[in-house]
C-alpha cells in the first residue's frame, strides 16, 4: 500500500540539494514530521510517545548506572548502594530507571489494549502489531535480566523460578537450563551474562522501534473509527487528516507531561512502592523468601503460569504452564488472523465491546491473582483455579471469540469518512462550511 | 480529557496491585515526621535514634552501608564535623593495608554485624517495607504512609513477655513479627538510654527515635529526594499548564472553535 499522498521535502539552497543527492536525511525527518494523522485521533493515541520516551530514558539512565554499577555476585550488591549513597545524584538515575521501567510496562499494556479495543492490528496493520508484539517480547526479557542485576534476594530467587521453567521443557529442559544459567545454578556465570544482554536487548528494541514507526507510517495510523484515510489525492487526504508537526507533537507532549507529573511524583515520594522490599536484602541461596513475587507488569502472565495444576497424559502440569503462559501471548499475535469481523473499531461493535472490556478486568483479575498464595480461598474457590478461569477466558478471547463475533455480531454503522466522524463532533459553523 | 483521566485511572489502577502481604502481623501506624511529600526528618530524633543504636543495637547489628562521614550531611543527623571524627573513633574496623585492627576514621563504614545471626541494619527499613495491604492493594502506604520504619518501631515495642524454649533456642513472643515468635531477646527496657535533651526514654519512644534512625540509614537521600520530587512536580505542572494551552490555541481551528 502506498503511504498517504502529502508533500515531500524540496530542497531549495544549494547546500540543501548538495545534501539531499548524497543524503537525504532532511527529507526523511521532514517525512516522519509531516506525516498525515488522522484528526479524530482521541488520547488512548499518545502512549506512542510516552513509550518512546521510556525507551530513551532507560537507555539514558542505564548508561550512567553502568558506570558505576559491578557485574560480580560478591560486589553487585553493594555497588547498587554505592550508586545510592556516593554517586552525586546516583539514588535519581537508580529510582528513575527501576520506576522508569514500571512506567514503561504501563504505557505498553495501554497501547496494547487501545490496539486491542480499535483493532489496530487489523489489515493492513499486521506487520504492525507483530513487530510491536516482538518488542513487548523484549521488554519481558530485558526487564526480568534487569530485575536480576542488583542482586538481592528476588532477583536471585525470580531468575532461579524463571531459568526453571525452561528447564520444565521435557527433554532439553535441564541441558537448556544449564546453558542459559552458565552452570548447574544461579551464580557469577548467569549474573554476568544477563548483565551483557540486559545492555544489549535495549539496542535491539530500538531496531524493532523503528521497524515498528516504519510500518504504521506506511500504513498509516489507525483512529478510533477505524476508517481508513481517504487517499486518492492529495486534497481529499488532506479533509481526513492533521500534519503530525505542529498539531500531534505538541498534543503528545502535553499529554506525556501529566503522565511525568505522576510518575515524578512516584520517583520522588515513593519510589520503592512498585519495587519488592526483599530486593533490598542481599541474595542468599540458603534462605528462601516466603513468597517468590515477580514484578508486577508479569503478574498476569505469572498467574497463567501457576493456574495449571494438572498434567495431562505424559506432559508436567508445570511445562503445561509453561505452554500457557508463552501461548497466552502468542494468540494475541494472531489477533489479525482470528478476528473475523469486518468492522475494525470496538466502537461500533456492542458485544465485542463487552467481550473487551470483560478481557481487561480479566487482566487485572489476573494480575491481582499473580501476586497472591495459590491456595487462598477466595468466594468459595482456590486462587489456583480462579487463575485458571482466567487463563480460559483469555484464550477463549482470542480463539473463540473473535472468530466467532465477526460471523455473528450485527454492527452499528460506520462512518463514511474520517471528515464526516469528526464533523460530527465539531459541527462546521452555519456559512463557512467548506 | 475524560479518556486521559480513564487512562490515568487505569495506569493507577495497574500500579497498585502489588506483592502480597507478610501474613498476620500487628503493624501499628506510627506518626513520623518524615512521612508525606512534605515530611522531614527530625535531626534531634536522628540523633537520639543514633545514640540508641550505639549504646544497644550495635551489640550485635552492624550498618554496614553507612559511612561514618554521613552522620554530618545534612537532612540526617547533621552532626558537626568534629563530633563525627570523634564517634566514629569509637569504633573498631579492621585496615587491610595494616593487616590489623584500627580506629575508625570519618571515611570507614560502620562495622558489619558482631553476632552471626544477627542481620545487617543498613537497609532494614527498606527491607521490611512490605505490608501492602488490604489484600495485598498498597492502599496502607499510599494512605497511611506505612513502612519498614513502622515495622522495626512494631517489633521493638511488640513483645508481650511470653518467651518459649525450642531445640535449645529461646524464642520470644512478638505480636509485629511473622510467625508470632522472634530470636532477638527485647533490646529495649525503659531508660535503657539517658538521652542529653532529657526527652522521655521509654520503650515506645526510644523505638520510634531509633526506627527514624534507621530509616534515614537505609534511605539516607531522602530528604533530597522528596525535594527534587517538589520541584520536579511542579515545573512539570507549570510545564503541562503552557502546553495545554498552546495544544488549545493549536487545535482551535481545525476544531472550529475560534
Amino acid at each position: 500500500m502506498a503511504g498517504i499522498p502529502h508533500d515531500h521535502y524540496e530542497p531549495k539552497t544549494g547546500v540543501e540539494k548538495w545534501l539531499h543527492e548524497r543524503l537525504p536525511v532532511v527529507a526523511l525527518v521532514y517525512d516522519v514530521l509531516m506525516l498525515p494523522t488522522p484528526k479524530n485521533l482521541n488520547w488512548m493515541w499518545i502512549w506512542g510517545i510516552v513509550l518512546t520516551f521510556c525507551l530513551g530514558l532507560q537507555i539514558v539512565t542505564g548508561i550512567i548506572l553502568v558506570m558505576h554499577y559491578t557485574p560480580h555476585v560478591d560486589l553487585a550488591f553493594d555497588s547498587v548502594e554505592h550508586i545510592m549513597r556516593d554517586v552525586n545524584g546516583g539514588w535519581a538515575f537508580r529510582y528513575l530507571h527501576a520506576n522508569g521501567a514500571s512506567l514503561f510496562f504501563i504505557a505498553v499494556y495501554a497501547h496494547i489494549f487501545r490496539g486491542l479495543y480499535y483493532g489496530s492490528y487489523k489489515a493492513p496493520r499486521e506487520i504492525t502489531w507483530i513487530i510491536g508484539m516482538l518488542i513487548y517480547l523484549m521488554m519481558m526479557a530485558t526487564g526480568f535480566l534487569g530485575y536480576v542485576l542488583p542482586w538481592g534476594q528476588m532477583s536471585f530467587w525470580g531468575a532461579t523460578v524463571i531459568t526453571g521453567l525452561f528447564g520444565a521443557i521435557p527433554g532439553v529442559g535441564s541441558i537448556l537450563q544449564e546453558w542459559l544459567l552458565g552452570g548447574p545454578a544461579v551464580d557469577n556465570a548467569t549474573l554476568n551474562r544477563f548483565f551483557s544482554l540486559h545492555y544489549l536487548l535495549p539496542f535491539v528494541i530500538v531496531g524493532l522501534v523503528a521497524i515498528h514507526i516504519w510500518a504504521f507510517h506506511t500504513t498509516g495510523n489507525n483512529n478510533p473509527t477505524g476508517v481508513e484515510v481517504r487517499r486518492k489525492s492529495k486534497a481529499e487526504a488532506a479533509k481526513d487528516t492533521v500534519p503530525f508537526w505542529p498539531y500531534y507533537v505538541i498534543k503528545d507532549l502535553f499529554a506525556l507531561v501529566v503522565i511525568l507529573i505522576i510518575f515524578m511524583a512516584i520517583v520522588g515520594f515513593m519510589p520503592n512502592y512498585l519495587g519488592h522490599p526483599d530486593n533490598y536484602v542481599p541474595a542468599n541461596a540458603l534462605s528462601t523468601p516466603a513468597h517468590i513475587v515477580p514484578e508486577w507488569y508479569y503478574l498476569p502472565f505469572y498467574a497463567i503460569l501457576r493456574a495449571i495444576t494438572f498434567d495431562i497424559w505424559f506432559l508436567e502440569a508445570k511445562f503445561l504452564g509453561v505452554l500457557a503462559m508463552f501461548g497466552s501471548i502468542a494468540v494475541m499475535a494472531l489477533a489479525p488472523w482470528t478476528d473475523t469481523s469486518p468492522v475494525r473499531s470496538g466502537r461500533y461493535r456492542p458485544t465485542f465491546k463487552i467481550a473487551f472490556w470483560v478481557l481487561g478486568f480479566n487482566f487485572m483479575f489476573l494480575m491481582w491473582m499473580g501476586a497472591q498464595n495459590p491456595d487462598t480461598v477466595l468466594l468459595g474457590l482456590k486462587i489456583s483455579t480462579w487463575s485458571l478461569i482466567g487463563t480460559i477466558y483469555w484464550f477463549g478471547y482470542f480463539l473463540v471469540i473473535l472468530p466467532v463475533l465477526g460471523w455473528t455480531e450485527k454492527t452499528l454503522p460506520v462512518p463514511e469518512t474520517i471528515e464526516a466522524d469528526f464533523d460530527a463532533h465539531y459541527p462546521p459553523k452555519s456559512g463557512s462550511a467548506k | 480529557m475524560k479518556k486521559l483521566l480513564l487512562s490515568t485511572v487505569i495506569a493507577l489502577g495497574l500500579a497498585t496491585s502489588v506483592s502480597a502481604e507478610v501474613g498476620e502481623t500487628h503493624i501499628e501506624d506510627f506518626a513520623f515526621s518524615f512521612e508525606g511529600p512534605f515530611g522531614k526528618f527530625d535531626q534531634y530524633q536522628l540523633q537520639r535514634g543514633m545514640q540508641v543504636y550505639t549504646e544497644v543495637c550495635s551489640a550485635c547489628h552492624g550498618l554496614r552501608h553507612v559511612a561514618f562521614r554521613t552522620l554530618g550531611d545534612e537532612g540526617g543527623p547533621h552532626l558537626d564535623a568534629e563530633t563525627v571524627k570523634a564517634y566514629a573513633a569509637e569504633f573498631t574496623v579492621f585496615d587491610a593495608e595494616l593487616d590489623d585492627d584500627r580506629a575508625a576514621t570519618p571515611s570507614d563504614k560502620f562495622p558489619r554485624s558482631g553476632l552471626e545471626n544477627a542481620p545487617d541494619l543498613s537497609l532494614m527499613a527498606k527491607a521490611r517495607a512490605g505490608f501492602h495491604g488490604p489484600n495485598g492493594l498498597g492502599i496502607n502506604q499510599i494512605v497511611k504512609g506505612m513502612g519498614g520504619a513502622e515495622y522495626i518501631a512494631s517489633i521493638l515495642t511488640g513483645y508481650t513477655g511470653h518467651e518459649k524454649e525450642q531445640a535449645g533456642t529461646t524464642f520470644y513472643e512478638n505480636t509485629a513479627f511473622p510467625g508470632g515468635w522472634i530470636a532477638m531477646a527485647p533490646p529495649l527496657e525503659d531508660e535503657a538510654v539517658e538521652f542529653a535533651d532529657k526527652h522521655s526514654n521509654d520503650v515506645r519512644h526510644m523505638a520510634q527515635d531509633v526506627s527514624a534512625f534507621l530509616m534515614w540509614t537505609a534511605e539516607p537521600k531522602m530528604m533530597a529526594r522528596q525535594r527534587i520530587g517538589l520541584v520536579s512536580v511542579g515545573m512539570l505542572m507549570l510545564l503541562g499548564i503552557l502546553l495545554y494551552l498552546t495544544n488549545k490555541k493549536l487545535w482551535r481551528d481545525i476544531k472550529r472553535k475560534s
